[in-house]
Protein backbone atom coordinates (compact mmCIF):
# COMPACT_ATOMS: atom_id res chain seq x y z
CA UNK A 1 0.00 0.00 0.00
CA UNK A 2 1.49 3.31 -0.66
CA UNK A 3 0.29 5.47 2.49
CA UNK A 4 2.19 3.27 4.96
CA UNK A 5 5.15 4.61 3.00
CA UNK A 6 3.90 8.22 3.20
CA UNK A 7 5.38 9.61 6.63
CA UNK A 8 2.57 9.08 9.65
CA UNK A 9 0.30 11.69 10.24
CA UNK A 10 0.74 12.10 14.14
CA UNK A 11 4.26 11.18 15.12
CA UNK A 12 4.99 10.73 19.15
CA UNK A 13 8.47 10.41 20.45
CA UNK A 14 10.02 9.80 23.94
CA UNK A 15 6.65 11.74 25.21
CA UNK A 16 6.67 12.20 28.99
CA UNK A 17 3.94 13.45 31.21
CA UNK A 18 3.28 13.64 35.35
CA UNK A 19 0.77 14.19 36.95
CA UNK A 20 1.84 15.58 40.43
CA UNK A 21 4.28 12.94 41.22
CA UNK A 22 2.26 10.24 39.47
CA UNK A 23 4.23 9.19 36.11
CA UNK A 24 1.95 8.91 33.57
CA UNK A 25 3.86 8.69 30.26
CA UNK A 26 7.72 7.61 30.35
CA UNK A 27 8.62 7.94 27.32
CA UNK A 28 6.10 6.19 24.99
CA UNK A 29 6.75 6.70 20.97
CA UNK A 30 3.32 6.13 19.07
CA UNK A 31 2.86 6.55 15.31
CA UNK A 32 -0.77 7.36 13.82
CA UNK A 33 -0.73 6.44 9.93
CA UNK A 34 -2.94 8.10 7.59
CA UNK A 35 -5.80 6.92 6.53
CA UNK A 36 -5.56 4.18 9.07
CA UNK A 37 -8.08 3.52 12.02
CA UNK A 38 -5.50 3.03 15.09
CA UNK A 39 -6.82 2.08 18.13
CA UNK A 40 -5.34 2.61 21.81
CA UNK A 41 -6.17 0.88 24.64
CA UNK A 42 -5.15 -0.27 28.05
CA UNK A 43 -6.67 -0.59 31.70
CA UNK A 44 -8.82 2.36 32.83
CA UNK A 45 -6.56 5.29 34.14
CA UNK A 46 -3.47 4.22 32.34
CA UNK A 47 -3.74 7.92 30.38
CA UNK A 48 -5.39 7.23 27.23
CA UNK A 49 -7.28 10.33 27.83
CA UNK A 50 -4.43 12.34 28.66
CA UNK A 51 -2.86 10.90 25.78
CA UNK A 52 -5.85 12.58 23.26
CA UNK A 53 -5.47 15.81 25.46
CA UNK A 54 -1.80 15.52 24.34
CA UNK A 55 -2.13 15.06 20.53
CA UNK A 56 -4.57 17.88 20.61
CA UNK A 57 -2.47 20.10 22.02
CA UNK A 58 -4.40 20.43 25.59
CA UNK A 59 -2.26 19.40 27.65
CA UNK A 60 1.94 20.03 27.74
CA UNK A 61 4.19 17.20 28.24
CA UNK A 62 6.84 17.32 30.35
CA UNK A 63 9.59 16.28 27.69
CA UNK A 64 9.38 14.63 23.99
CA UNK A 65 7.07 15.54 20.91
CA UNK A 66 3.61 15.67 19.44
CA UNK A 67 3.80 16.19 15.41
CA UNK A 68 0.66 16.29 13.76
CA UNK A 69 1.33 16.48 9.95
CA UNK A 70 4.59 17.11 10.57
CA UNK A 71 4.10 20.15 13.00
CA UNK A 72 4.96 20.24 16.02
CA UNK A 73 1.81 20.92 18.31
CA UNK A 74 3.40 22.08 21.12
CA UNK A 75 5.74 24.85 19.30
CA UNK A 76 2.54 26.64 17.69
CA UNK A 77 1.30 29.60 18.89
CA UNK A 78 -2.30 29.69 19.89
CA UNK A 79 -3.60 31.04 16.14
CA UNK A 80 -1.49 27.89 14.66
CA UNK A 81 -3.20 25.59 16.95
CA UNK A 82 -6.31 26.46 16.12
CA UNK A 83 -5.71 26.20 12.59
CA UNK A 84 -4.78 22.55 13.16
CA UNK A 85 -8.02 22.32 15.32
CA UNK A 86 -10.07 22.80 12.48
CA UNK A 87 -8.28 19.82 11.14
CA UNK A 88 -8.85 17.77 13.70
CA UNK A 89 -12.66 16.77 15.71
CA UNK A 90 -12.50 15.38 19.15
CA UNK A 91 -15.25 13.49 20.65
CA UNK A 92 -14.84 13.59 24.02
CA UNK A 93 -15.49 11.10 26.56
CA UNK A 94 -18.48 13.03 28.55
CA UNK A 95 -19.82 14.65 25.22
CA UNK A 96 -19.09 17.85 26.02
CA UNK A 97 -22.17 19.74 24.73
CA UNK A 98 -23.62 23.11 25.16
CA UNK A 99 -25.95 22.15 27.26
CA UNK A 100 -27.69 26.02 26.08
CA UNK A 101 -27.96 25.03 22.94
CA UNK A 102 -30.44 21.85 21.42
CA UNK A 103 -29.15 19.19 19.30
CA UNK A 104 -29.33 20.87 16.17
CA UNK A 105 -27.32 23.97 17.21
CA UNK A 106 -24.81 22.21 19.05
CA UNK A 107 -23.88 20.26 15.08
CA UNK A 108 -23.98 23.46 13.23
CA UNK A 109 -21.99 25.30 16.20
CA UNK A 110 -18.45 25.32 14.45
CA UNK A 111 -20.16 25.92 11.06
CA UNK A 112 -21.31 28.59 12.08
CA UNK A 113 -18.29 29.34 13.87
CA UNK A 114 -15.83 29.08 10.85
CA UNK A 115 -18.10 29.80 7.56
CA UNK A 116 -20.37 31.93 6.66
CA UNK A 117 -22.42 30.01 4.92
CA UNK A 118 -26.14 30.18 4.68
CA UNK A 119 -28.74 28.84 6.96
CA UNK A 120 -30.38 26.39 4.17
CA UNK A 121 -26.93 25.08 3.65
CA UNK A 122 -26.17 24.98 7.23
CA UNK A 123 -29.50 23.13 7.87
CA UNK A 124 -28.63 20.80 5.10
CA UNK A 125 -25.25 19.74 6.60
CA UNK A 126 -26.40 19.75 10.07
CA UNK A 127 -29.22 17.69 8.90
CA UNK A 128 -26.78 14.70 7.23
CA UNK A 129 -24.32 14.59 10.19
CA UNK A 130 -26.85 13.87 12.19
CA UNK A 131 -28.63 11.09 9.80
CA UNK A 132 -25.44 9.82 9.95
CA UNK A 133 -25.61 9.14 13.66
CA UNK A 134 -29.16 8.02 13.49
CA UNK A 135 -30.68 11.12 15.50
CA UNK A 136 -32.36 13.37 13.14
CA UNK A 137 -35.32 13.48 14.96
CA UNK A 138 -34.12 14.26 17.84
CA UNK A 139 -32.50 17.64 16.62
CA UNK A 140 -34.86 19.83 18.55
CA UNK A 141 -33.96 18.39 21.73
CA UNK A 142 -31.86 19.76 24.38
CA UNK A 143 -28.84 18.01 25.69
CA UNK A 144 -30.19 17.76 28.87
CA UNK A 145 -33.11 15.41 27.32
CA UNK A 146 -30.31 12.76 25.81
CA UNK A 147 -29.33 9.70 27.10
CA UNK A 148 -25.78 9.14 27.95
CA UNK A 149 -25.42 7.27 24.67
CA UNK A 150 -27.16 9.73 22.44
CA UNK A 151 -25.05 12.45 23.82
CA UNK A 152 -22.24 10.94 22.29
CA UNK A 153 -23.31 10.19 19.39
CA UNK A 154 -24.60 14.28 18.58
CA UNK A 155 -21.20 14.60 20.07
CA UNK A 156 -19.92 12.53 17.32
CA UNK A 157 -21.88 14.45 14.68
CA UNK A 158 -20.45 17.68 15.87
CA UNK A 159 -17.25 15.87 15.94
CA UNK A 160 -17.25 15.13 11.95
CA UNK A 161 -19.12 18.77 11.00
CA UNK A 162 -16.69 20.39 9.70
CA UNK A 163 -15.30 17.60 7.37
CA UNK A 164 -11.78 17.15 9.67
CA UNK A 165 -8.32 15.25 8.24
CA UNK A 166 -8.20 13.55 11.66
CA UNK A 167 -10.57 12.39 14.17
CA UNK A 168 -10.16 11.32 17.94
CA UNK A 169 -12.59 9.18 19.35
CA UNK A 170 -11.96 8.98 23.53
CA UNK A 171 -14.46 5.78 24.52
CA UNK A 172 -16.95 6.41 21.61
CA UNK A 173 -18.95 2.74 22.48
CA UNK A 174 -19.39 3.59 25.90
CA UNK A 175 -23.32 3.38 26.84
CA UNK A 176 -24.19 2.27 23.68
CA UNK A 177 -26.91 -0.60 22.95
CA UNK A 178 -26.08 -3.08 20.53
CA UNK A 179 -27.48 -1.93 17.61
CA UNK A 180 -26.16 1.70 17.98
CA UNK A 181 -22.88 -0.28 18.53
CA UNK A 182 -22.69 -1.71 15.46
CA UNK A 183 -24.09 1.48 13.72
CA UNK A 184 -21.14 3.16 15.53
CA UNK A 185 -18.47 1.05 14.22
CA UNK A 186 -19.36 0.90 10.90
CA UNK A 187 -19.88 4.50 10.47
CA UNK A 188 -15.99 5.20 12.07
CA UNK A 189 -14.92 2.81 9.43
CA UNK A 190 -17.09 3.86 6.82
CA UNK A 191 -16.00 7.68 7.62
CA UNK A 192 -12.23 6.49 7.60
CA UNK A 193 -12.45 4.52 4.28
CA UNK A 194 -14.93 7.03 2.47
CA UNK A 195 -13.31 10.52 2.96
CA UNK A 196 -9.51 8.42 4.13
CA UNK A 197 -9.68 10.27 7.59
CA UNK A 198 -7.71 9.24 9.73
CA UNK A 199 -8.85 7.83 13.07
CA UNK A 200 -7.57 7.08 16.42
CA UNK A 201 -10.03 5.09 18.75
CA UNK A 202 -9.52 4.79 22.57
CA UNK A 203 -11.82 2.03 23.40
CA UNK A 204 -12.22 -0.78 26.12
CA UNK A 205 -14.61 -2.75 24.01
CA UNK A 206 -11.67 -4.70 22.94
CA UNK A 207 -13.69 -7.50 20.47
CA UNK A 208 -15.43 -4.58 18.74
CA UNK A 209 -12.79 -2.04 18.36
CA UNK A 210 -10.58 -4.84 17.40
CA UNK A 211 -12.70 -5.30 14.24
CA UNK A 212 -12.22 -1.86 12.94
CA UNK A 213 -9.09 -1.38 13.81
CA UNK A 214 -6.08 -1.57 11.35
CA UNK A 215 -3.67 -1.06 14.52
CA UNK A 216 -3.59 -1.80 17.87
CA UNK A 217 -1.52 0.05 21.02
CA UNK A 218 -2.01 -1.48 24.17
CA UNK A 219 -0.48 1.03 27.15
CA UNK A 220 0.36 0.63 30.56
CA UNK A 221 2.28 2.03 33.01
CA UNK A 222 3.33 5.23 30.96
CA UNK A 223 4.78 2.73 28.35
CA UNK A 224 3.45 1.17 25.38
CA UNK A 225 3.04 -2.75 25.58
CA UNK A 226 2.92 -3.84 22.31
CA UNK A 227 1.67 -2.48 19.02
CA UNK A 228 0.56 -4.19 15.78
CA UNK A 229 -2.25 -5.40 13.57
CA UNK A 230 -4.76 -6.77 16.03
CA UNK A 231 -4.95 -10.08 14.42
CA UNK A 232 -1.39 -10.96 15.79
CA UNK A 233 -1.95 -9.00 18.82
CA UNK A 234 -4.89 -11.64 19.24
CA UNK A 235 -2.45 -14.62 18.93
CA UNK A 236 0.05 -12.80 21.06
CA UNK A 237 1.45 -14.97 23.78
CA UNK A 238 2.76 -11.83 25.78
CA UNK A 239 0.85 -12.82 29.04
CA UNK A 240 0.38 -8.90 29.64
CA UNK A 241 -1.11 -8.40 26.27
CA UNK A 242 -3.70 -12.07 26.26
CA UNK A 243 -4.61 -11.08 30.11
CA UNK A 244 -6.01 -7.95 28.93
CA UNK A 245 -6.99 -8.33 25.42
CA UNK A 246 -9.06 -11.83 26.48
CA UNK A 247 -9.92 -10.01 29.73
CA UNK A 248 -8.62 -12.58 31.95
CA UNK A 249 -8.96 -11.82 35.80
CA UNK A 250 -5.27 -13.31 36.74
CA UNK A 251 -1.96 -12.26 35.56
CA UNK A 252 0.66 -9.87 35.42
CA UNK A 253 -1.87 -6.60 34.66
CA UNK A 254 -3.13 -5.17 38.35
CA UNK A 255 -6.83 -4.41 38.15
CA UNK A 256 -5.53 -1.97 41.68
CA UNK A 257 -4.45 1.63 41.64
CA UNK A 258 -1.02 1.32 43.27
CA UNK A 259 -1.48 1.41 46.70
CA UNK A 260 0.27 -0.61 50.10
CA UNK A 261 -1.26 -4.15 50.70
CA UNK A 262 -4.94 -4.02 52.40
CA UNK A 263 -3.73 -5.88 55.00
CA UNK A 264 -1.07 -2.81 56.12
CA UNK A 265 -3.50 -0.68 55.59
CA UNK A 266 -6.61 -2.40 57.46
CA UNK A 267 -4.10 -2.71 60.76
CA UNK A 268 -3.10 0.82 60.86
CA UNK A 269 0.52 0.65 59.41
CA UNK A 270 2.25 3.41 58.90
CA UNK A 271 0.10 5.92 59.95
CA UNK B 1 14.59 24.52 63.63
CA UNK B 2 12.80 22.66 60.65
CA UNK B 3 9.20 23.51 61.93
CA UNK B 4 10.71 27.18 61.10
CA UNK B 5 11.30 25.86 57.62
CA UNK B 6 8.50 24.00 57.34
CA UNK B 7 6.41 27.62 58.29
CA UNK B 8 8.36 29.62 55.82
CA UNK B 9 8.38 27.16 53.01
CA UNK B 10 4.90 26.92 53.47
CA UNK B 11 4.51 30.97 53.64
CA UNK B 12 6.07 30.83 50.72
CA UNK B 13 4.04 28.57 48.51
CA UNK B 14 1.02 30.46 49.70
CA UNK B 15 2.52 33.99 48.24
CA UNK B 16 3.36 31.77 45.23
CA UNK B 17 0.11 30.33 44.47
CA UNK B 18 -1.45 34.04 45.36
CA UNK B 19 0.48 35.78 42.76
CA UNK B 20 0.01 32.87 40.23
CA UNK B 21 -3.40 33.35 40.62
CA UNK B 22 -3.04 37.28 40.24
CA UNK B 23 -1.31 37.06 37.14
CA UNK B 24 -4.03 34.65 35.81
CA UNK B 25 -6.80 37.24 36.66
CA UNK B 26 -5.10 39.61 35.12
CA UNK B 27 -4.22 37.98 31.99
CA UNK B 28 -7.80 37.24 31.52
CA UNK B 29 -8.66 40.64 32.30
CA UNK B 30 -6.45 41.78 29.57
CA UNK B 31 -8.07 39.06 27.17
CA UNK B 32 -11.63 40.26 27.70
CA UNK B 33 -10.32 44.28 27.71
CA UNK B 34 -8.85 43.00 23.82
CA UNK B 35 -11.83 41.45 23.26
CA UNK B 36 -14.22 44.49 22.63
CA UNK B 37 -13.17 45.27 19.15
CA UNK B 38 -14.94 41.84 17.78
CA UNK B 39 -18.01 42.30 20.38
CA UNK B 40 -19.12 45.25 18.41
CA UNK B 41 -19.33 43.33 14.98
CA UNK B 42 -20.88 40.83 16.82
CA UNK B 43 -23.10 42.79 19.70
CA UNK B 44 -26.14 40.18 19.67
CA UNK B 45 -23.66 38.19 21.95
CA UNK B 46 -23.65 40.84 24.28
CA UNK B 47 -27.29 41.51 24.42
CA UNK B 48 -27.98 37.75 24.91
CA UNK B 49 -25.94 38.01 28.26
CA UNK B 50 -27.61 41.26 29.25
CA UNK B 51 -30.94 39.50 29.54
CA UNK B 52 -29.75 36.84 31.98
CA UNK B 53 -27.11 39.19 34.00
CA UNK B 54 -29.03 42.65 33.83
CA UNK B 55 -32.69 41.82 32.98
CA UNK B 56 -33.53 38.94 35.82
CA UNK B 57 -31.91 41.30 38.32
CA UNK B 58 -34.09 43.98 38.26
CA UNK B 59 -36.91 42.99 40.14
CA UNK B 60 -34.65 42.09 43.13
CA UNK B 61 -33.04 45.63 42.57
CA UNK B 62 -36.28 47.46 42.36
CA UNK B 63 -37.35 46.35 45.09
CA UNK B 64 -34.45 46.93 47.44
CA UNK B 65 -34.19 50.15 46.12
CA UNK B 66 -37.45 50.87 46.94
CA UNK B 67 -37.11 49.47 50.71
CA UNK B 68 -33.54 51.03 51.33
CA UNK B 69 -35.37 54.51 50.13
CA UNK B 70 -38.32 53.97 52.67
CA UNK B 71 -35.80 53.25 55.72
CA UNK B 72 -33.61 56.26 54.95
CA UNK B 73 -37.04 58.31 54.57
CA UNK B 74 -37.96 57.26 58.64
CA UNK B 75 -34.49 57.74 59.50
CA UNK B 76 -33.86 60.82 57.71
CA UNK B 77 -36.93 62.02 59.39
CA UNK B 78 -36.59 60.95 62.76
CA UNK B 79 -33.12 63.33 63.29
CA UNK B 80 -33.56 65.89 60.55
CA UNK B 81 -36.86 66.87 62.45
CA UNK B 82 -34.52 67.43 65.85
CA UNK B 83 -33.29 70.13 63.78
CA UNK B 84 -36.46 71.49 62.61
CA UNK B 85 -34.93 70.85 58.97
CA UNK B 86 -37.04 67.92 57.71
CA UNK B 87 -37.54 70.60 54.30
CA UNK B 88 -33.92 68.88 53.38
CA UNK B 89 -35.38 65.55 53.66
CA UNK B 90 -35.33 64.78 50.06
CA UNK B 91 -32.00 66.01 49.88
CA UNK B 92 -30.01 63.90 52.63
CA UNK B 93 -32.10 60.53 51.03
CA UNK B 94 -31.21 61.73 47.20
CA UNK B 95 -27.75 62.36 48.59
CA UNK B 96 -27.20 59.22 50.41
CA UNK B 97 -28.47 56.74 47.62
CA UNK B 98 -26.79 58.55 44.59
CA UNK B 99 -23.37 58.88 46.46
CA UNK B 100 -22.97 56.06 48.45
CA UNK B 101 -26.05 53.69 49.11
CA UNK B 102 -27.14 53.26 45.06
CA UNK B 103 -23.60 52.25 43.86
CA UNK B 104 -22.55 50.09 46.87
CA UNK B 105 -25.70 47.84 47.70
CA UNK B 106 -26.48 47.18 44.26
CA UNK B 107 -23.47 45.62 43.69
CA UNK B 108 -23.40 43.66 46.82
CA UNK B 109 -26.41 42.53 45.58
CA UNK B 110 -25.31 42.43 41.85
CA UNK B 111 -22.66 40.07 43.46
CA UNK B 112 -25.01 37.64 45.17
CA UNK B 113 -27.68 37.57 42.06
CA UNK B 114 -25.63 37.70 39.05
CA UNK B 115 -22.10 37.23 39.73
CA UNK B 116 -22.94 33.71 41.65
CA UNK B 117 -24.81 32.93 38.63
CA UNK B 118 -22.32 33.50 36.48
CA UNK B 119 -19.35 31.52 38.51
CA UNK B 120 -21.22 28.59 38.10
CA UNK B 121 -21.93 28.92 35.25
CA UNK B 122 -18.70 28.78 33.78
CA UNK B 123 -17.45 26.62 36.21
CA UNK B 124 -20.16 24.20 35.29
CA UNK B 125 -18.93 24.42 31.81
CA UNK B 126 -15.33 23.51 32.57
CA UNK B 127 -16.10 20.96 34.90
CA UNK B 128 -18.16 18.87 32.05
CA UNK B 129 -15.76 19.66 30.10
CA UNK B 130 -17.81 22.31 27.48
CA UNK B 131 -14.74 25.30 27.31
CA UNK B 132 -12.82 21.78 26.47
CA UNK B 133 -15.12 21.14 23.92
CA UNK B 134 -15.03 24.79 22.82
CA UNK B 135 -11.23 24.52 21.97
CA UNK B 136 -11.09 21.57 20.27
CA UNK B 137 -13.09 23.29 17.64
CA UNK B 138 -10.84 25.79 17.64
CA UNK B 139 -13.36 28.37 19.83
CA UNK B 140 -11.76 30.44 21.94
CA UNK B 141 -13.46 30.15 25.43
CA UNK B 142 -12.74 33.70 26.55
CA UNK B 143 -13.80 35.47 23.54
CA UNK B 144 -16.99 33.44 22.81
CA UNK B 145 -18.01 32.95 26.58
CA UNK B 146 -16.52 34.97 29.08
CA UNK B 147 -16.11 38.26 27.14
CA UNK B 148 -19.61 38.77 25.86
CA UNK B 149 -20.90 37.87 29.72
CA UNK B 150 -17.68 40.61 30.93
CA UNK B 151 -19.59 43.47 29.17
CA UNK B 152 -22.90 42.50 29.69
CA UNK B 153 -21.97 42.43 33.26
CA UNK B 154 -20.22 46.17 33.34
CA UNK B 155 -23.19 47.60 30.93
CA UNK B 156 -25.75 46.08 33.47
CA UNK B 157 -24.07 48.04 36.85
CA UNK B 158 -25.07 51.34 36.04
CA UNK B 159 -28.16 51.25 34.37
CA UNK B 160 -28.91 48.69 37.80
CA UNK B 161 -27.40 51.28 40.24
CA UNK B 162 -29.36 54.18 38.28
CA UNK B 163 -32.97 52.39 39.09
CA UNK B 164 -31.91 52.07 42.46
CA UNK B 165 -31.48 55.10 43.39
CA UNK B 166 -34.50 56.12 41.68
CA UNK B 167 -36.64 53.79 43.41
CA UNK B 168 -35.48 54.73 46.53
CA UNK B 169 -35.98 58.43 46.20
CA UNK B 170 -39.45 57.51 45.10
CA UNK B 171 -39.66 55.44 48.33
CA UNK B 172 -38.38 58.34 50.12
CA UNK B 173 -41.04 60.13 49.09
CA UNK B 174 -43.58 57.51 49.77
CA UNK B 175 -42.45 57.72 53.33
CA UNK B 176 -41.52 61.46 54.09
CA UNK B 177 -44.19 63.07 52.27
CA UNK B 178 -47.11 60.10 52.12
CA UNK B 179 -46.89 59.55 55.91
CA UNK B 180 -44.85 61.54 57.61
CA UNK B 181 -46.09 64.66 56.38
CA UNK B 182 -43.14 66.64 54.75
CA UNK B 183 -44.23 68.58 51.97
CA UNK B 184 -44.39 67.15 48.73
CA UNK B 185 -42.98 70.45 46.57
CA UNK B 186 -40.22 70.71 48.96
CA UNK B 187 -38.95 67.51 48.49
CA UNK B 188 -38.62 67.71 44.73
CA UNK B 189 -36.89 71.51 44.90
CA UNK B 190 -34.49 70.89 47.13
CA UNK B 191 -33.61 67.78 45.21
CA UNK B 192 -33.36 69.63 42.18
CA UNK B 193 -31.68 72.76 43.97
CA UNK B 194 -28.56 70.54 45.72
CA UNK B 195 -28.05 67.46 43.91
CA UNK B 196 -24.96 68.54 41.88
CA UNK B 197 -24.98 66.79 38.16
CA UNK B 198 -20.85 66.24 38.22
CA UNK B 199 -20.01 66.07 41.83
CA UNK B 200 -23.33 63.46 42.65
CA UNK B 201 -24.09 61.81 39.73
CA UNK B 202 -21.44 61.46 37.43
CA UNK B 203 -18.93 60.21 41.00
CA UNK B 204 -21.57 57.56 41.37
CA UNK B 205 -22.01 55.86 37.50
CA UNK B 206 -18.43 55.90 38.22
CA UNK B 207 -18.53 53.85 41.34
CA UNK B 208 -21.17 51.70 39.63
CA UNK B 209 -18.76 51.56 35.99
CA UNK B 210 -15.88 50.37 38.73
CA UNK B 211 -17.93 48.24 40.31
CA UNK B 212 -19.76 46.27 38.04
CA UNK B 213 -15.80 45.92 36.05
CA UNK B 214 -14.76 44.02 39.66
CA UNK B 215 -17.67 42.41 40.43
CA UNK B 216 -18.32 41.10 36.96
CA UNK B 217 -14.61 39.91 37.12
CA UNK B 218 -14.29 38.31 39.88
CA UNK B 219 -17.07 36.08 38.99
CA UNK B 220 -15.77 35.16 35.76
CA UNK B 221 -12.20 34.43 37.01
CA UNK B 222 -13.30 32.37 39.37
CA UNK B 223 -15.56 30.54 37.29
CA UNK B 224 -12.91 30.08 35.05
CA UNK B 225 -10.27 29.15 36.78
CA UNK B 226 -12.25 26.46 39.08
CA UNK B 227 -11.47 23.00 40.24
CA UNK B 228 -13.64 21.36 37.57
CA UNK B 229 -15.64 19.39 40.35
CA UNK B 230 -18.40 20.26 42.31
CA UNK B 231 -16.88 20.65 45.46
CA UNK B 232 -14.64 23.23 43.17
CA UNK B 233 -17.64 24.76 41.43
CA UNK B 234 -19.50 25.41 44.82
CA UNK B 235 -15.99 27.02 46.87
CA UNK B 236 -15.82 29.07 43.38
CA UNK B 237 -19.02 30.83 43.73
CA UNK B 238 -19.14 31.57 47.80
CA UNK B 239 -15.57 33.18 46.93
CA UNK B 240 -17.31 35.46 44.04
CA UNK B 241 -19.46 36.76 46.84
CA UNK B 242 -17.47 37.14 49.32
CA UNK B 243 -14.60 38.75 46.92
CA UNK B 244 -17.07 40.85 45.33
CA UNK B 245 -18.36 42.26 48.79
CA UNK B 246 -14.87 43.03 50.08
CA UNK B 247 -13.39 44.68 47.05
CA UNK B 248 -16.87 47.10 46.63
CA UNK B 249 -16.71 48.10 50.03
CA UNK B 250 -12.58 48.71 49.99
CA UNK B 251 -13.04 50.40 46.78
CA UNK B 252 -15.79 52.62 48.10
CA UNK B 253 -14.07 53.70 50.50
CA UNK B 254 -11.03 54.47 48.02
CA UNK B 255 -13.13 56.11 45.82
CA UNK B 256 -14.96 58.41 47.91
CA UNK B 257 -11.85 59.57 49.80
CA UNK B 258 -10.81 60.41 45.78
CA UNK B 259 -13.86 62.33 45.07
CA UNK B 260 -15.40 63.70 47.91
CA UNK B 261 -11.91 63.93 49.61
CA UNK B 262 -11.15 67.59 49.29
N1 LIG C 1 -6.88 16.81 36.24
C1 LIG C 1 -6.16 15.82 36.79
N2 LIG C 1 -5.36 16.06 37.84
C2 LIG C 1 -4.62 15.09 38.37
N3 LIG C 1 -4.59 13.83 37.92
C3 LIG C 1 -5.36 13.52 36.87
C4 LIG C 1 -6.19 14.50 36.24
N4 LIG C 1 -6.83 13.91 35.22
C5 LIG C 1 -6.43 12.63 35.22
N5 LIG C 1 -5.55 12.38 36.20
C6 LIG C 1 -4.86 11.12 36.47
O1 LIG C 1 -4.27 10.74 35.26
C7 LIG C 1 -4.43 9.36 35.04
C8 LIG C 1 -4.87 9.12 33.63
O2 LIG C 1 -6.16 9.67 33.45
P1 LIG C 1 -6.94 9.45 32.10
O3 LIG C 1 -8.22 10.17 32.23
O4 LIG C 1 -6.06 9.82 30.96
O5 LIG C 1 -7.18 7.87 32.11
P2 LIG C 1 -7.88 6.97 31.01
O6 LIG C 1 -6.86 6.03 30.54
O7 LIG C 1 -8.57 7.80 30.02
O8 LIG C 1 -8.93 6.17 31.89
P3 LIG C 1 -10.41 5.68 31.50
O9 LIG C 1 -10.25 4.53 30.61
O10 LIG C 1 -11.02 5.31 32.80
O11 LIG C 1 -11.09 6.84 30.85
C9 LIG C 1 -5.40 8.84 36.07
O12 LIG C 1 -4.70 7.95 36.91
C10 LIG C 1 -5.84 10.03 36.87
O13 LIG C 1 -5.70 9.73 38.25
MG1 LIG D 1 -10.49 8.27 29.60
Amino acid sequence: MPESESPPLVRVRGLCFRRGSRVIFDGIDLDIRRGRVTAVMGPSGTGKTTLLKLISGQLRPDRGTVEVDGVDVHALDRAGLYRLRMRMGMLFQSGALLTDLDVFENVAYPIREHTRLNESLIRRLVLIKLEAVGLRGAARLMPSQLSGGMARRVALARAIAMDPMMILYDEPFTGQDPISMGALLKLIRGLNDAVRLTSIVVSHDVRETAEIADELYVISNGKVVQHGSPEAMMRSDDPWVRQFLHGLPDGPVPFHYPAPPLADELLGAGT
Amino acid sequence: MSAVLDALAALGAGGIAVLRRIGRASLLFVAMAAGVGELLRKPGLVVAQLYGIGVLSVLLIAVAGLFVGMVLGLQGFYILSQFSAEATLGVMVAASLVRELGPVVTALLFAGRAGSALTAEIGLMKATEQLSGLEMMAVDPVRRVLTPRFYAGVLSMPLLTAMFSALGVLGGYFVGVGLLGVDGGTYWAQIEAKIDFSEDIVNGVIKSLVFGVVCTWIALYQGYDTLPTSEGVSRSTTRTVVHSALAVLGLDFILTALMFGN
